[in-house]
């Protein structure tokens, strides 16, 4: 029986099977894809903070789509330090400029979510006077870049930018 | 492998039925008639507690469901109104809590059973995996239940824990979107947790089912680890599997009702009765006991992707473990030096357990790390070369040699000589 051709059976075995993948996976799409952001979660996704109220050396938090947004007034200092440091020391390296507004250096906006497992860090604190993120250890600098610890990114600069001098539209 | 069963319902009407549906007779031979090794010792009631453990959770589960509310605003207060308002809501919702770690002391237990006399071994590997899959839905539905009440530990386990698959390299944190339904946990994950949460115990019920049916095809291990060769080596599982089992579960019910009405939040933590803050993590983030282990090997590996793998493939090694070990013999009995590494091992699980509560520093690290390379060792290096390196002991002739000693054949239903 070698040498056996496919038979009109055998193609409409396969066809058939074919058609119903595809229509299986067809209907899976819309179960799985039901669960993305929907169009709710996704219109919420920008947020106005006013700035006048906050003082240099103070950081605020607020929230933008769900999650915690930090706004720091940096000090001079504060400024100096994340731009002297040279880029071979960071994990995921970054220039303090290129994280901030061009004459706007004063202000550093960064998602407050570790990049590690997504704990909020806490401000003013750890080895490299930026965040310390209490969950697994990771030091963030002035600039909110990764400096130690399991962290593998720096926080993430979200798209934002300055409606007024003293207002600032997130998203 | 079931049992003679000749069962024939004495009633008319039974016999009727059972004549177009034998579920009676599936039953008897399932439960009454089935053949099990007479030298089963206390480790083989676990699998009847674990059944009680999920029938508890199911019915006090749905109950619940009854009085609480899927809703970021409304979650904490329904679980507050459980407590306060609801008809013996107190009670109920303690034995759902609890109950999901006195589930969790009786599947460590099985495993270990299960470890220690080479369950998992030659016929026995299907249902060695079916059982890991029971564990992993298990460990699936305590982790979303546990987010349900919305408090502090709910809502930053609920982070960190899905925070796990934005390692994934390229579509990391498309995956995490996807579980959250949004950019961070908020309503949606909440809602569909709550959805997977009622729905994971019936798969695991499901799955159960069939760890069951592997059981009953290939029959119970024993402690001997030897196979069953004549009836003499069995004894019917009732009265004696029976009344075994029922023993042992009563003594495990006292077990759980002192964590239920003596020491309902041993187990909790405080931080959970603070309603859930998405802009402040609590100093101390800690899973829920059962987790432990796994938490430790996670926090271990200094990589972040390198430690999600690692705690994914902890768990993973489990079902290539009958793969591992290629000795023939089962029980640990008869395996001295298995026997002590079998100790070790466990040693290493309680070890990180214990550190997985630690925080993250210093000698707490070191520990994690030298423990989390044992774990991997022991099941990589060390097993596989038992296997061939190993002198086991003899093994006895039979089941019934094992128990009786070497004499002649008593029958299965001799009085004790005690
Ligand atoms: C495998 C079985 C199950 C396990 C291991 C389990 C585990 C848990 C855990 C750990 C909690 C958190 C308890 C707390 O701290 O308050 C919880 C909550 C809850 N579970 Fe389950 N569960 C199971 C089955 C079910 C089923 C079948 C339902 C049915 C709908 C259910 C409904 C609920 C509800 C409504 C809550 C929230 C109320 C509360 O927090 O007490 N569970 N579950
Ligand atoms: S979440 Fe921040 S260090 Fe792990």
């Amino acid at each position: 029986m070698n040498g056996e051709q496919p038979t009109r059976r055998d193609f409409l075995y396969i066809a058939t099977g074919a058609v119903g993948a595809v229509g299986a996976a067809a209907a899976a799409w819309p179960l799985i894809h039901q669960m993305n952001p929907d169009a709710s979660v996704q219109a919420l996704a920008s947020t106005e903070v006013d700035l006048t109220p906050v003082k240099e050396g103070q950081i605020i938090t607020v929230k933008w789509r769900g999650k915690p947004v930090f706004i720091s007034h940096r000090t001079k200092k504060e400024i100096e330090e994340a731009v002297k440091t040279p880029l071979r020391d960071l994990p995921d390296p970054q220039t303090d400029e290129s994280r901030v507004k061009k004459g706007k250096e004063q202000w550093l906006v960064v998602i407050g979510v570790c990049t590690h497992l997504g704990c909020v860090p806490l401000g003013h604190q750890g080895d490299y006077h930026g965040w310390f993120c209490p969950c697994h250890g990771s030091h963030y600098d002035t600039s909110g870049r990764i400096r130690k610890g399991p962290a593998p990114l720096n926080l993430e600069v979200p798209p934002y930018e300055f409606a007024s001098d003293t207002m600032v539209r997130i998203g | 492998m079931s049992g003679p069963s000749n069962f024939q319902p004495k009633s008319p009407i039974l016999q009727w039925t059972e004549r177009r549906l034998p579920v009676l007779g599936l039953m008897h031979s399932s439960f009454v008639a089935y053949p099990t090794p007479r030298n089963l010792n206390y480790w083989w009631t676990f699998g009847g507690i674990l059944s009680f453990c999920l029938a508890v959770q199911i019915i006090t589960g749905i109950v619940l469901a009854m009085h609480y509310t899927p809703t970021v605003a409304g979650a904490f207060k329904s679980v507050e109104h459980i407590m306060r308002d609801v008809n013996y809501g107190w009670l109920l919702r303690y034995v759902h809590a609890n109950g999901a770690s006195m589930f969790f002391i009786a599947v460590y237990i099985h495993i270990f059973r299960g470890l220690y006399y080479g369950s998992y071994k030659e016929p026995r590997e299907i249902l060695w995996i079916l059982g890991v899959i029971i564990f992993l839905l298990m460990m699936a539905t305590a982790f979303m239940g546990y987010v349900l009440p919305w408090g502090q530990m709910s809502f930053w386990g609920a982070t960190v824990i899905t925070n796990l698959f934005s390692a994934i390299p390229g579509v990391g944190q498309k995956i995490v979107e996807l579980l959250w339904g949004g950019y961070s946990v908020d309503q949606p994950t909440l809602q569909r947790f709550f959805s997977l949460h009622y729905l994971l115990p019936f798969m695991i019920a499901g799955v159960v089912v069939l760890h069951v049916w592997a059981l009953h095809e290939v029959g119970q291990n024993n402690p001997a680890g030897i196979d069953v060769k004549s009836d003499k080596d069995t004894v019917p599982f009732t009265p004696y599997a029976t009344a075994k089992d029922n023993f042992a579960m009563v003594c495990f019910m006292i077990f759980f009702a002192w964590f239920v009405f003596y020491i309902p939040n041993y187990l909790g933590h405080a931080d959970n009765y603070i309603p859930a803050n998405p802009l402040q993590t609590p100093t101390h983030i800690v899973p829920e006991w059962y987790f432990l282990p796994f938490y430790a090997i996670l926090r271990a590996i200094p990589s972040k992707l390198g430690g999600v793998l690692a705690m994914f493939g902890s768990i993973a090694l489990l079902a290539f473990l009958p793969w591992l070990d290629r000795s023939k013999i089962r029980s640990a009995r008869y395996r001295p030096l298995f026997r002590q590494f079998f100790w070790i091992f466990v040693i290493t699980c309680v070890g990180l357990g214990w550190l997985g509560a630690k925080p993250a520093e210093g000698g707490y690290v070191i520990a994690s790390r030298i423990l989390t390379a044992w774990y991997f060792l022991h099941f990589l290096v060390v097993l596989p070369l038992l296997s061939y390196y190993e002198r086991p002991k003899p093994l006895p002739a039979s089941i019934a040699e094992s128990v009786l000693g070497n004499q002649p054949m008593a029958p299965a239903n001799v009085k004790g000589s005690s």
